[in-house]
This record gives structure tokens, C-alpha cells and sequence, in this order.
């Protein structure tokens, strides 16, 4: 275990610089809009009010709230200070709602949603792709087209599709929302199956957009291990077939969890959009309002959630990939 | 280089996916030329007009020739698009709960059933458990087929303008046909129009331009950055590597779509035209096109060739240009076409949030889509609001995808079959 210290010490480190570029990046970005963000808040806030020291007042007063009149430096302080105490200040447009709130309402729908989608996904895309390298012909010919027209498609169209196909036309599942919206959250079986039935299409959604581009990457990394010599001298020795396969998708597996590492970014982008177009109430829809508010500690706070979510992921895959890989455990022993 | 392309375009699927792709191009430009309507003009009052051909009803019935058609269908079909099935099958409810027994009504009967329904409905009737709106329904359904079995034809009047009194001046027959040739005023909208009333197929065309544009922008961005920080981070090595690692790692683990919201977001609304998106998505999408550059130098900067350079004293960029881009120039050019169609994608996803260009200049791919969700066209079957703009996504992406396998087969000896 000493082996590796060196390996996860590195990897933490790396973490935590990550984890604080992310944070200033996500502090400064959206506090450069152009405009007064306050200004929107109070014309909504002030409509039908005549009298103009009103106005000011309450212009004011949304200031001192918002701490917009303050220089960037002193913002970034109190910002820091009010994110350590689980606290991202108020929500601009959903006012007098704290980002906070805002975002503990939707985060476990997005988590619940898209790290099953995405692992499920994960786990039938490799299959595929091993089966149809395994196999090729027949299998491969359907198979490939298939799965390379569904990596092509974009999140937000394989959405609609699906949304159209089994939501409107079938209607085998509801269109839109978490859960019906006739309902209150709570603990009868009415609910837990109207969030099973909501649950559907954002589900399959994300595992079919997923399962596409894993599919062609695990079929194109088997085709390549099972040609590696290695298989050759295997099966000149006469090693059992069943053996070797299970060695080449050992082999071909790694670099598919690399793969995974690395796109988990861009996957956690598109599930966002499945979220969207079933306006699903999760971060995707938080976004979505969000932008069209103008909201940017909401933005912020949002963006800053789910890089962190994927940043840890990352950091998981990272030591996973550090206990399977024996060319890891290799180098750090030297 | 000329065995290079001969070769290239021998590759089955780098040629489907160059005439697709081609076919798509060529349609951006040369629609234009025949199509001169300006691609934001609203052509219609009302939202989501269905595709098809309108036909100027005034001019068809003032300036038109008329001719007599006797088709025995005629009749039948006119009945038919005004009484659908399930029409009948309300009506059969109706008459049903009015007391009239299942086993006399036939719908498919239609004289006998618009009989049944002329004695029955009365249209101050109330039903147990029928709502107001179904109510309603009945009496619209009704007041449509008033006169459906009738064969005389229609009269057109006119207001006298001295008299002010409506004056007969043209009696149309259930048989008079006119040439649509002949109308003066036919528009052909072949996939209908959207939300704001524009012709949906020549804004697709313009949009889909556009983001081509926004992608090839966007790629060569990308593409630019990344064969950059590439070349030097895997030739230099040291510290530049260190920093240049260090920047491509905090770019792949903050989702670049977290990035691109983010900067999108802080430019604001009205500076934001296509090439600014296209430029926030180039400088946020680089770091995989790095990474694998940066692989490829490294394999390369040993090399025998690459030392004698370097011993013969030529400079850092005379050996990065001369002895290892060539080298790397397939692999770069595949890197372009998967940053420009990724591009294409992300432009569609940064719209559909609303952080795409403003709406005002330009159409895009992505902010047809956006409009088609904000009114919520998958929901309400209108299909040409947003179908066509996936289909041209997805073709233009799979096109792209499939020159680079092609090319992949060219360049990369291991995978041809």
C-alpha cells in the first residue's frame, strides 16, 4: 500500500488546486455580465410603483442585499465566507429564495437521475461493443451503424426523440417533470410510483446516448487487443478461448475507464440537456432559469455543483484506474 | 499528396460521408440564388402554419378560369375531411346517451348517421357527467356539419360600394376546380412555418450556414490552441509541459459546456453574435486535441530525423513546422473535423439554454431549436419546427464522424481490414 502514497498524495494535491481554479473561475466569470443584475430585480419588484424615492429605496436596498456596490475582492470574501457556511447567498430570480435552497430541491433529482443513466449506459455500451468485436460480422454490421448514429446524435435531440416517440405519440410514460403535478412530495406509493413513471424517459435517454460512443470506443480497443500478439502466442499455446477473451477485455477495459474519466465531464453536459427538454427538476432546469433570470449567484452556485460533482468523479475514477492498472502499481514501487 | 487524397477518397465511408456532407454545403449555397426571400421575414400572421401549398383563396375564386371536374370521389372525400373517425365516434356517443339504441347506429353510414344527428342534437342538452368543454365541442362539431350533404354550390357577394348593399356576384359549384397554375398567388412552404410565422425551410438553410460557420470557427479555434499547446508542451517538455498539463487537466475536469455557459453568461445578450459563441466554444474545447498532439510529438521528437535537425542547428519553430507537423497533419486534420462538428453541437446546446447568439441577426441550428422548445412544438405534434433541424444535426454530425473513420482508415495501417 506504501506503493501508492506517492500516486494518491499527487492526485490529491492536483484535486484541491483543481477544486480552488474552479471555484475562482466560477466566483468571477458570471459577475462580468455587463448590466446591473439588481436593476432587473427591482423593475420586477417595483412595478406599478410611481413614486421614484420608492424605487431608490428599494434599489438600495437589493444592493446592500446583493453587496453589488462593494469592490470584486471584498465580494470574493463574503463569498467564501457565506460557500463554507453552506450558504451561496439569495437567489436573484426566485428572490426570497436562498441559492442554497434553490439548489438542495434539485440536486439529488440530477444526482439520483444521471449517475445511474450514466453507469447503466456505461456498462451496456462496453458489452456491446465487446460482443460486437467478439463477433463481428452480422452483429457488427447491425450494430455499429447503429450505435455510431446514435453517438452522433446530440443529448438534446436523442431526448425529443424519445420524448416524441413514447411520450407523446405512445404515451407510455409522461412528458415532463419529476413527478406528476397534480402531487406533493411525500411518502405514499402514488408518489414513489409517479417519480418511477417521470423517471422513464430522462432515464433511457441518457443511457442511449451514452451507450453509443462507449460501444464504438470498447469495440475499436478490443479489435485492436485482440489482433496484439500476445493473443497470437496465447492461442498458438493453445490457451482456451474463453481465457483469452477475458484477458483482452481486461486489457481494453482500462483505457475505457480513462475514457470515462475523461468524458464524464461532457456526459454530466449532455444528461444536463435530457434534463431540460423533460424539464426534469434537477440542475439542467435550475440552469435553464437561471440564465433566463439573469441569476448569476444562481449560475455560479450551479456550475460550481456540478463541476465539483464531476471533479469528484474524476478523482474516483483516478483511483480506481490507480488499483487496476498494474503499470501504476509498477511505477510507483520502482 | 495527390496519392494521398486518390487514396483517401477510395475509402467507402470517407466518400458517403463527403457527399452528405457536400450535398449539405452545396444546398447552403446555392438555395440561396434561387430563394431570394430574406430568411427572418415573417411570412404568416398565426404561429406554426403546417407545411404544404397556400393557395390564394381571393385570387383563386376572382382571377382564376374555373373548370367543371366530375369526379365521382368528390363528394365522399368532402365528408370525410370534415366528419374524421373519431368525430363519429363522439357522435355515436352523443346519440347513445340521448336515448337512441347502439344497434340503429352505423357509423360508417354517413347519410343515416347525419339524419340520426339532425333529429337528435340539441344543443341545450344536458348529459350527466359531460363537461362544459365537450359541450362545446358538440356544438361546434355540429354547426360544421351543417350543410355537408348539401349539392348546391356557394354564393360570393360583394358589398356594393355605392349602395353598401352585398350584391351576388359569383355562384361556385361543389364541381368547379381551378389550375393552381393558373392562381397568381401560390406560396409553397415546405415545412410550414415556425412560432414567429417565418418559412421554416428557408430559415433552416440560412441557419444551418451559419452554424457551419460557428463550427468550422469554432474548430479551427480549437484546433489552433490545441496544436499549439501540443507541439509545444510534447516537444519542449519541462516546465512548459508541466504548465501546459496543468491547464489542459483544469480544462477537462471542469466540464467545458460548465465553462462555456459560464462565459457565454458573462458576455451579456446583445454582444453576443455568432462569432463570439463561436469563439467561447474554440478557446473552451481545446484540451483533448492538446492531449492527443502532445502524444504524438512525444512518439516523434526522438526520431532520427528530428535530431539530425536539431544538431544542424535549426530553430525550435523550423523543426516543429518542417520535421514533425507533417508528420502529424492527417491526425490534426481528423482533430478539425471532429472540433467542427462538436462545435456544431455545442453552439445547439449553449442556444437551447438561452446563451446562444441573439436572436435578432442571424438563425441558428441551435436557436431554431430553442424557439421550437420554448413553444413547446415536440409536445404539440408539430413535427417541421424541430425535426428538420435534427435531422440536419445529426446528418451533418454523422457525416463528419464518418470522413474521419474513413480517414482513420487511411492513415492508421492497424485498422484497415
Amino acid at each position: 500500500m506504501k506503493a501508492y502514497r506517492n500516486y494518491y498524495l499527487k492526485k490529491i494535491v492536483w484535486f484541491v488546486i483543481t477544486l480552488q481554479c474552479a471555484f475562482i473561475l466560477n466566483f468571477i466569470l458570471p459577475r462580468m455580465m455587463p448590466g446591473d443584475p439588481v436593476a432587473g430585480i427591482v423593475a420586477r419588484m417595483a412595478q406599478g410603483m410611481s413614486n421614484a424615492t420608492g424605487v431608490q429605496a428599494v434599489y438600495e436596498q437589493y444592493t446592500e442585499l446583493f453587496g453589488t456596490d462593494k469592490p470584486m475582492l471584498e465580494q470574493f470574501i463574503i463569498y467564501v465566507r457565506n460557500v463554507f457556511h453552506g450558504d451561496f447567498g439569495y437567489s436573484i430570480s426566485q428572490y426570497p429564495r436562498t441559492v442554497a435552497d434553490v439548489i438542495k430541491s434539485s440536486i439529488w433529482w440530477t444526482v439520483a437521475l444521471q449517475f445511474p443513466a450514466i453507469i447503466v449506459g456505461w456498462i451496456l455500451g462496453n458489452t456491446l461493443g465487446a460482443l460486437s468485436a467478439y463477433l463481428r460480422k452480422g452483429f457488427d454490421n447491425v450494430l455499429l451503424p447503429i450505435s455510431i448514429f446514435f453517438s452522433n446524435l446530440p443529448a438534446f435531440a436523442m431526448a425529443i426523440i424519445l420524448l416524441v416517440i413514447f411520450g407523446v405519440s405512445l404515451k407510455w410514460a409522461p412528458t415532463s417533470g419529476g413527478y406528476g403535478f397534480d402531487m406533493i412530495p411525500n411518502n405514499s406509493w402514488e408518489f414513489v410510483w409517479s417519480v418511477i413513471v417521470h423517471y422513464q424517459l430522462p432515464f433511457w435517454a441518457i443511457v442511449l446516448i451514452t451507450i453509443g460512443g462507449q460501444a464504438i470506443g470498447m469495440r475499436s480497443m478490443a479489435i485492436y487487443e485482440l489482433n496484439a500478439d500476445y493473443v497470437k502466442y496465447a492461442r498458438f499455446l493453445g490457451v482456451k478461448d474463453r481465457k483469452i477473451i477475458m484477458y483482452v477485455f481486461r486489457n481494453a477495459m482500462l483505457p475505457q475507464i480513462t475514457g470515462l474519466a475523461q468524458s464524464i465531464g461532457t456526459m454530466v453536459g449532455g444528461a444536463l440537456f435530457a434534463e431540460i427538454i423533460f424539464s426534469y427538476p434537477g440542475l439542467g432546469s435550475t440552469i435553464l432559469t437561471a440564465v433566463r433570470g439573469g441569476d448569476y449567484p444562481l449560475i455560479s452556485a450551479t456550475t460550481l455543483i456540478i463541476t465539483i460533482m464531476s471533479l469528484v468523479a474524476f478523482f474516483v475514477l483516478e483511483i480506481l484506474y490507480g488499483l487496476i492498472d498494474p503499470r501504476i502499481k509498477a511505477a510507483q514501487s520502482e | 499528396m495527390k496519392h494521398i487524397i486518390g487514396q483517401v477518397f477510395r475509402s467507402g465511408k470517407f466518400l458517403v460521408g463527403f457527399v452528405m456532407f457536400m450535398a449539405i454545403v452545396l444546398t447552403v449555397v446555392i438555395y440561396p440564388l434561387f430563394i431570394k426571400d430574406e430568411p427572418l421575414d415573417i411570412v404568416s400572421r398565426g404561429t406554426f402554419l403546417p407545411p404544404g401549398i397556400y393557395v390564394n383563396v381571393y385570387d383563386s375564386i376572382e382571377f382564376s378560369p374555373r373548370y367543371t371536374l366530375i369526379l365521382d370521389e368528390a363528394a365522399a372525400r368532402r365528408i370525410a375531411s370534415k366528419l374524421s373517425h373519431e368525430d363519429r365516434l363522439a357522435m355515436q356517443e352523443w346519440l347513445v346517451a340521448m336515448g337512441v339504441p347502439p344497434n340503429k347506429i352505423d357509423i360508417e353510414d354517413t347519410a343515416n348517421l347525419l339524419e340520426l344527428w339532425e333529429n337528435t342534437f340539441d344543443p341545450t342538452a344536458r348529459i350527466p357527467g359531460m363537461t362544459n368543454a365537450d359541450r362545446n365541442y358538440y356544438i361546434r362539431l355540429n354547426s360544421a356539419l351543417d350543410g355537408l350533404l348539401a349539392t348546391e354550390g356557394a354564393t360570393v357577394a360583394a358589398v356594393n360600394s355605392e349602395t353598401g348593399v352585398l350584391e351576388e356576384k359569383d355562384v361556385i359549384d361543389q364541381t368547379d376546380y381551378v389550375n393552381v397554375g393558373e392562381v397568381p398567388n401560390i406560396r409553397l412552404l415546405p415545412l410550414g412555418t415556425d412560432n414567429f410565422g417565418r418559412d421554416v425551410l428557408t430559415e433552416l438553410v440560412k441557419a444551418t450556414g451559419v452554424s457551419l460557420t460557428i463550427g468550422f470557427v469554432a474548430g479551427i479555434i480549437a484546433t489552433s490552441i490545441g496544436l499549439v499547446f501540443g507541439l509545444l508542451s510534447g516537444y519542449l517538455g519541462g516546465f512548459v509541459d508541466d504548465l501546459i498539463g496543468f491547464l489542459n487537466n483544469l480544462f477537462t475536469v471542469i466540464p467545458p459546456l460548465m465553462l462555456a455557459i459560464l462565459i457565454a453568461f458573462s458576455i451579456g445578450q446583445d454582444q453576443r453574435g455568432a462569432y463570439t459563441v463561436a469563439v467561447v466554444i474554440g478557446v473552451t474545447s481545446w484540451p483533448w486535441t492538446s492531449r492527443a498532439v502532445r502524444a504524438q510529438v512525444i512518439s516523434l521528437r526522438n526520431r532520427d530525423h528530428v535530431n539530425l535537425s536539431k544538431l544542424s542547428g535549426h530553430s525550435i519553430a523550423y523543426i516543429l513546422l518542417t520535421d514533425i507537423l507533417p508528420y502529424i497533419a492527417s491526425y490534426v486534420v481528423m482533430a478539425l473535423i471532429l472540433q467542427i462538428s462538436q462545435g456544431i453541437l455545442t453552439e445547439a446546446g449553449l442556444s437551447i439554454l438561452g446563451l446562444g447568439p441573439r436572436t435578432t441577426d442571424v438563425p441558428t441550428l441551435g436557436l431554431m431549436m430553442s424557439w421550437a422548445m420554448i413553444y413547446q412544438a415536440p409536445i404539440m405534434g408539430i413535427w417541421w419546427a424541430y425535426f428538420p433541424v435534427i435531422v440536419v444535426i445529426a446528418v451533418i454530425s454523422f457525416s463528419m464522424n464518418l470522413m474521419n473513420t474513413g480517414l482513420d482508415r487511411v492513415f492508421n495501417p492497424a485498422l484497415r481490414e
